[in-house]
């Protein structure tokens, strides 16, 4: 059955999740594309942790072949869809724009890369067809996120079975579920997964792969193991008062009014961190219709792990910014059990050894209004899980991987995306899935040789 | 540095009768299709106007135009299959007449074209000439339609049939002839020099090119679509203002064949406008620049030239015409030791390296990627040097990965030595000694003045080909 029958999408949601970056009509992305100076070696390309050929797909644009465009793209990338929507482009591509220099607009790669793309999907997402698979080595990916989604296309491509084993009821993991609607539809993150579907790719939904007994099935039954399971859940504040049911962590708040139908949201917002996640949990807010929007992040405004234009949307929107501020408790309502505020205090950030380390500012303490509170500070790894994995080093939380080949120091296993990089953007993942599907296949492909 | 403060006077007189404001006329074509028009034209300040084609009354067919666009821009050249005018004779007649009344300094020139009889064209002379036109210029250009009737370039590409019409016409005529050269021939001069044996007094080059300007790929039909079909058309427009300078180049360097000439070609701007002057031309036609943009673009050929003209110190258009004739030469007359190379301005290179790549496939393999990595001597593209698929596979096989300050990089950690904007591994290497001094990497360049060629001094005294044949006869060379 297709995800797409499963989810279809709302149009309140649909209404108030206008796209922050439009598409760009034919003519504009014409334009654009011939402004692309069709570099050597392009730096846009080395940028890219999936390394698409940008001037490639840019030319093939603005010759007309919007077909060869995407080919160019699902090449390089099998996300290349939802990537043209998430990317950070000014920290990636666009950010590394030879135009940058010559006092030009950088090229609007990510844009482009959404016009071919989108031509794509509108034409029946015709991949070159894959046969039935001709190898017998299987390959069992855990989770269904971009990093496993990756790994599992480029195997299949090179006639490898693979499937794909996910908690959830539907695939795509962040893509799906957390990352922001008005970036990335999750009927178009699903759409994308349903052509990875049509390469022949299994998809096993709603099995819970945690123990070792489970672990153990795997192992015996598929010759790979690709972890990418992502990070557990997010960490909590540990303060009086969170476990009110209007404080809601940033991803089950995404993922309720995303994919849950749940479009809920308090008069009175405040968000605790200030990551990406934290300002798409801000940004989702105001557009759910959220009076006031508020973010407390404890250190100073230069320390914030949010990308700069995120930051800077999310102040357009009218996101209030407290630094050096942290939340100590949360106080409920006598009258209506609901939640009526957030104390919070003022911190000093002082050096102390080789860190840091945070100081309450005596009688600096405040109240602000407020019936909802966001914690966004982060995901805790999946600890349990990594244990079962007998064999798998891990550090920190994250699984210890060969960079150039993802593989753990389990030689059965292999591993990308979150659970390795501790966190970054849907494109490192696929890059790492890309990158270990690749090992995997040499792998399989010397030891069928030795056999 | 202006050389003087007084404004340049753009006025000419060409075959010596004709009076101009200035040497902007607009070519015999759509612009110049009715009075209104023409009248139009010199309130924005045209010179002169060649008048649409005189002729028999022609039916046109629907379309007529179609374009070349190149990297987003439109029109780099313009194709049509167009007639002369389909207006009947008298109409176009009283107009002309009308217009010179009301504008009798500027140039009218009365554009011909009938059947091969002397009694034809005696009879179009006349009728033009007692309408008032100042000159005539025989249609003898025209590639496509009237061709096929006998008329048009079937006249310009016989020599015999282009020297008998002019000295029929000459026998009629009191004002200047001017005839204009069709370009789809081997050698322009031939005609060119037929026109002047048959009296002409001055001639006008080049008409449109024949062309296909392309094939809708989802009908499989050439452009322009007349029912399913096409036919081959005139080019013109910006693309052909190459071909047309050297014609003008070729004609003007003819003693047997140069003549005052109007040139045509292409022209869009001041600066090409300038340059056929400068091979020779006395006054400029304009068409296709005016079919994109309208009359009003005669007020930046007019400020543009004169800006220029000052700035060169030109108090008239004669005082540079045919300024760089003496500078074109035949190829055996070239100073063969004359050496430059090229020079990267490392603080203007943004990395884009479409030098590099310019000069690994299509010139001499002489430009390196080498800054940062070793550098290897400087070997003709020697075993020690990377290729450009090395290059590429060295930064596919790099891990990349978003840069997230948190995760990344500690305060401070930005801090880079590179000593210009881009990034010394990203700006390419001239090896000059390798260096033929070709151009390429300076023509392919994308920023201005980023890369220049230098002289470089090789201590031998200049020597031409034929010099050096003339001194060592048995040496030949392929």
């Amino acid at each position: 059955m297709s995800f797409l029958k499963t989810h279809t999408g709302n149009s309140e949601l649909a209404e108030r999740f206008p796209e922050v970056h439009p598409p760009l009509d034919v003519q504009s992305a014409l334009l654009e594309a011939n402004r692309c100076l069709y570099c050597f070696d392009a730096p846009c390309s080395a940028a890219c942790p999936t390394h698409i050929d940008v001037p490639r797909f840019i030319k093939k644009i603005s010759q007309g072949n919007l077909h060869g465009s995407a080919l160019t793209i699902l090449d390089s990338n099998i996300l290349g869809a939802s990537c043209s929507r998430v990317c950070p482009v000014d920290v990636l591509c666009e950010g590394a724009c030879v135009y940058h220099r010559y006092n030009k607009h950088p090229i609007e790669i990510g844009l482009l890369q959404r016009h071919a793309m989108d031509a794509f999907f509108k034409n029946g997402a015709a991949l070159p067809r894959t046969g039935a698979p001709d190898r017998q080595a299987r390959v069992a990916c855990v989770g269904a996120g971009p990093a496993s989604l990756a790994c599992a296309a480029e195997l299949r491509l090179r006639g490898f079975a693979v499937k794909v084993f996910d908690r959830r009821a539907l695939p795509g993991g962040l893509n799906t579920h957390g990352v922001a609607e008005y970036k990335l539809r999750a009927t178009d993150s699903l759409r994308e997964i349903e052509m990875i579907k049509s390469l022949g790719v299994d998809f096993a939904h709603g099995t819970s792969i945690t123990g070792e007994a489970e672990l153990a099935r795997l192992e015996k039954e598929y010759a790979i193991i690709f972890i990418g399971v992502g990070l557990g859940e997010m960490r909590t504040l540990g303060i009086p008062g969170e476990q009110h049911p209007d404080v809601v962590n940033a991803l089950d708040f995404i993922e309720r009014y995303k994919t849950g139908g749940n479009l809920r949201v308090g008069r009175h917002v405040v968000v605790v961190g200030a990551g990406n996640t934290a300002i798409d949990a801000a940004r989702a807010a105001v557009r759910l219709g959220a009076e006031n929007v508020h973010i407390l992040y404890r250190r100073e405004e230069e320390n914030m792990a949010a990308f700069q234009f995120e930051y800077e949307g999310a102040k357009r929107e009218g996101v209030r910014f407290h630094w050096r501020t942290q939340p100590v408790a949360i106080h409920t309502s006598a009258a209506h059990l609901g939640i009526a505020a957030i104390e919070c205090s003022r911190v000093n950030v002082i050096p102390s050894g080789d860190g840091q380390k945070m100081e309450f500012v005596p009688d600096s303490s405040f109240e602000l209004r407020c019936d909802m509170v966001i914690p966004a500070i982060g995901q805790s790894p999946l600890l349990e899980f990594l244990r079962a994995c007998r064999g798998v080093r891990s550090e920190k939380g994250l699984v210890v991987v060969d960079r150039a080949t993802g593989q753990t120091s389990h030689p059965q296993y292999f591993a990308g995306g979150d659970c390795v990089n501790g966190g970054r953007e849907v494109v490192d993942a696929v890059a790492d899935g890309k990158r270990a599907a690749l090992a995997i296949a040499e792998s399989l492909e010397v030891a069928h040789a030795q056999k | 540095m202006r050389k003087n403060n007084s404004t340049p006077d753009l006025s000419v007189v060409f075959a010596g009768k004709i009076h101009s404001p200035n040497p902007f006329w607009l070519a015999s074509a759509p612009p110049t299709n009715c009075g209104e028009q023409v009248m139009r034209a010199f309130d924005a300040g045209w010179g002169g106007a060649v008048w649409k084609t005189l002729g028999e009354p022609i039916t046109n067919v629907s379309s007529r135009y179609s374009s070349v666009d190149w990297n987003g821009q439109r029109m780099m050249g313009l194709n049509n299959i167009e007639l002369i005018t389909d207006r009947p004779l008298d109409v176009n007649l009283r107009e002309i007449a009308a217009v010179k009344k009301r504008y009798p300094k500027h140039a009218v020139i009365a554009s011909l074209m009938v059947e091969s009889k002397r009694e034809a064209w005696h009879k179009i002379v006349q009728q033009s000439e007692d309408a008032g036109a100042d000159g005539l210029e025989l249609n003898f250009g025209c590639p496509h339609g009237m061709s096929e009737r006998g008329m048009g370039s079937a006249v310009g590409q016989v020599p015999e049939y282009a020297e008998m019409i002019t000295s029929w016409v000459k026998e009629k005529a009191r004002t200047p002839v001017l005839v204009k050269l069709t370009p789809n021939i081997t050698d322009i001069r031939t005609v060119a020099r037929a026109a002047k044996r048959g009296g002409a007094d001055g001639l006008s080059a080049i008409n449109t090119v024949n062309s296909i300007t392309g094939i809708d790929l989802d009908t499989l039909v050439p452009r322009p679509n007349v029912d399913g079909k096409s036919s081959h058309g005139g080019y013109c427009g910006p693309a052909v203002k190459p071909i047309a300078l050297n014609m003008v180049q070729q004609v003007q360097s003819d003693p047997d064949a140069a003549l005052p000439l109007s040139g045509i070609g292409g022209i869009s701007d001041w600066r090409d406008a300038a340059e056929f002057i400068l091979l020779g031309c006395g006054t400029v036609q304009i068409c296709t620049a005016v079919m994109h943009y309208g009359y009003r673009i005669i007020d930046d050929l007019k400020d543009g030239l004169a800006n220029w003209m000052q700035e060169k110190g030109f108090a008239r258009i004669a005082d540079f015409q045919g300024g760089s004739l003496a500078k074109v030469e035949e190829w055996k007359h070239l100073n063969l030791n004359y050496k430059i190379v090229a020079r990267i301005h490392e603080e203007k290179c943004i990395g884009c390296e479409l030098c590099y790549t310019a000069c690994w496939d299509g010139a001499h393999q002489c430009i390196h990627l080498d800054r940062v990595r070793s550098q290897n001597g400087s070997g003709h593209a020697s075993s020690a040097q990377l290729t450009p698929a090395m290059h590429e596979a060295h930064s596919r096989g790099v891990v990349s990965v978003t840069p997230i300050p948190k995760l990344d990089y500690a305060a401070g950690d930005h801090y880079t030595n590179e000593p210009y904007a881009t990034p010394l591994a990203r700006i390419p290497r001239v090896d000059e000694n390798e260096c033929v001094g070709c151009n390429l990497c300076l023509l392919v360049c994308p920023v201005e003045n980023c890369i220049t060629m230098e002289r470089v001094d090789v201590n031998v005294p200049a020597q031409s080909w034929e010099q050096r044949t003339a001194a060592a006869p048995q040496r030949t060379q392929s």
